[in-house]
């Protein structure tokens, strides 16, 4: 419990998972928003949306892991070549940057083919009383779309949430938890101590702990949900 | 409050209607007056919705127009309507209050608070919801929450019209009632004119004093509930109106008369040589009687329904069906039947067949 080592990498972890929820949770209802209700455009949508979902993790890292050569590498070298020193194993700064922009890539169809689930089930009584009622699209969203998505958002939540502190192959791929540690999140810290250095003990009191936070987390965003449902 | 005009109103779904077929409305010409109570009856898929979605702007016309008093609101988007609708599914904003539900619309239309807050309280009076105002709407009973949509229309003071899409469909039974004479009284109250569309005779016919039945996305009559009981102009009314409808027996045209099963009927009035042999004989169940000579028939069923009992009997191949009250003592196999000449109608194409002039 005391291992710095560990609350380095429960710290990361943590940051991470805060930080990709930001962005894909409001991108993710975004796009879900802006996409098409009717015609071949839904079709196509979904299946681009699809796409990402379907490439297996340690293929997204190794994609990535060439898209981003800071020399070779098309965003790489585009980065570069518009002024900034991207280096993603030397820099953490682009190193974390990569990493998170490949979850954000693999993972927000997710939240965005459960939204557009979740708003395509709004009878159209909704949106016609609120014509008549004279609502801005704003109130639109604030008053209809999202209470309506509720229960869908709190699925995609915690399905990223858990998803999220699961995360191992891209960094590992990538980087290998590098540069130094900055993006050994707990999973790979995990390894490195159980298989790395065959520390079985320290190891599986790390796994406890990690369970229990997954398990807290997971428990008290249901809870705080299910209880605003319910008022 | 205003009347409402529809002038040659057509409507297809369509982008490029080619025939008839492809019209959803085929050509409505309608005026209804200011303060009114209509019902709009019809089976599913007649274009009942459609024409109220036309109405409250919600579709914009494939042709014609329509005017609120003498002012042509064709193009106007729902909110410069001056209209409210209820829909078929109550419609709440889940997260707000009640009265935050009732004040929606007023602050969307930036009405004073003060004013605001003794609108909304006068409506939850009349709505009989002062006690829940502070509720969160999301947790209220269907009918509850059927009538904050209606509240929704009626704390706004520039409602001309309230339309209603079957807002009783998702009411339990026993508050259908409730409900429905609850909105009856408002309406003498507050003095909208109503429309209201159902699949459903009998609200049709207590709600309104002028019901319009659509069939096929025309309107086939136009009266009040008992011109539709006792002179539909079309078959259809005549079949869709009564419990059971009325019946509708070939029959066919000699001598300045229709004959049915080789029977002369009698009619109370002239009429012409019809246009064209596709003819049939309406009359309604309440209007044959059993007698002792007349048209033989054979019984093949006795249907008690309670306060009334309903004979379903044959003629010359023809199943009509006949009421019979509870003390009319009925034979076990076969009766001679009487048809009242004053509602015995004759119908050419499906359309009444009438006395020129």
């Amino acid at each position: 419990m005391r291992s710095e080592r560990f609350h380095d990498a429960l710290g990361r972890q943590l940051l991470f998972t805060l930080l990709i929820l930001l962005i894909e949770v409001p991108l993710g209802v975004g796009i879900a928003l802006t996409m098409p209700r009717q015609g071949i455009g839904v079709t196509i949508c979904l299946v681009l949306m699809a796409l990402p979902l379907l490439i297996p993790w340690n293929v997204v890292g190794a994609m990535w892991n060439i898209f981003a050569l800071p020399d070779i590498g098309l965003l790489g070298k585009m980065l570069n070549g518009v002024g900034f020193d991207y280096n993603f194993t030397q820099n953490p700064f682009w190193a974390w940057a990569t990493v998170v922009a490949m979850d954000v890539w693999h993972w927000t169809s997710l939240v965005v083919l459960l939204c557009y689930a979740g708003l395509r089930s709004i009878p159209d009584a909704y949106y016609q009383t609120s014509k008549i009622d004279g609502a801005t699209s704003w109130q639109v969203f604030r008053y209809i779309q999202l209470p309506k998505m509720k229960r869908v958002l709190t699925i995609a939540l915690l399905l990223r949430l858990m998803d999220s502190f699961m995360i191992y192959t891209e960094p590992f791929v990538l980087n290998g938890g590098g540069p130094g540690n900055s993006t050994t999140f707990l999973s790979i810290d995990l390894v490195k101590v159980a298989l790395g250095q065959f520390d079985l003990g320290p190891a599986a009191a790390m796994s406890i702990i990690y369970f229990f936070v997954v398990l807290l987390l997971c428990w008290v965003l249901y809870t705080l949900m299910m209880r605003d449902e319910t008022n | 409050m205003s009347s409402i005009t529809l002038k040659s109103l057509r409507h297809s779904y369509s982008p490029n209607p080619q025939t008839e077929e492809d019209y959803a409305l085929r050509k409505i010409d309608l005026t209804w007056r200011d303060r009114g109570a209509f019902a709009l009856l019809g089976p599913s898929g007649c274009g009942k919705t459609t024409l109220l979605n036309l109405i409250s702007g919600l579709l914009k016309p494939s042709e014609g127009q329509i005017l609120f008093d003498e002012r042509d609101v064709t193009t106007l988007p729902p909110d410069q309507r001056n209209i409210a609708q209820v829909f078929q599914f109550p419609v709440v904003y889940d997260t707000m209050s009640v009265y935050d539900n009732l004040a929606f619309p007023l602050r969307n239309r930036k009405l004073p608070e003060a004013e605001l807050d003794e609108r909304v309280q006068r409506i939850a009076k009349m709505l009989s919801m002062q006690n829940q105002l502070k509720q969160r709407a999301s947790g209220l009973t269907a009918a509850d929450k059927q009538k904050i949509s209606l509240g929704r229309g009626l704390v706004r003071s520039d409602v001309n019209v309230m339309m209603f899409d079957e807002p009783l469909t998702v009411i339990d039974p026993h508050l259908k009632w409730e409900l429905r004479s609850q909105l009856m009284r408002l309406h003498q109250q507050v003095g909208f004119t109503m429309i209201y569309v159902t699949h459903d005779q009998t609200e049709a016919l207590t709600f309104a004093d002028e019901v319009v039945v659509m069939y096929e996305g025309q309107i086939v009559q136009i009266g009040t509930p008992e011109e539709l009981f006792s002179k539909p102009r079309h078959t259809f009314v005549g079949h869709f109106i009564g419990s059971p409808g009325m019946n509708l027996l070939p029959c066919e045209w000699s001598a300045g008369a229709a004959v049915f099963a080789g029977h002369r009927i009698p009619l109370n009035k002239n009429l012409p040589h019809p246009a064209s042999s596709n003819l049939q004989l309406g009359i309604r169940p309440e209007f044959i009687r059993l007698a002792s000579e007349g048209i033989p028939a054979q019984i093949q069923r006795v249907d008690d329904v309670g306060r009334y009992r309903i004979i379903k009997a044959e003629v010359g191949g023809t199943n009509l069906n006949i009421y019979a009250g509870e003390e009319v003592e009925i034979p076990s196999d076969s009766l001679h039947l009487d048809f009242d000449p004053d509602h015995t109608h004759v119908y050419c194409d499906g359309w009444m067949h009438e006395a020129k002039g």
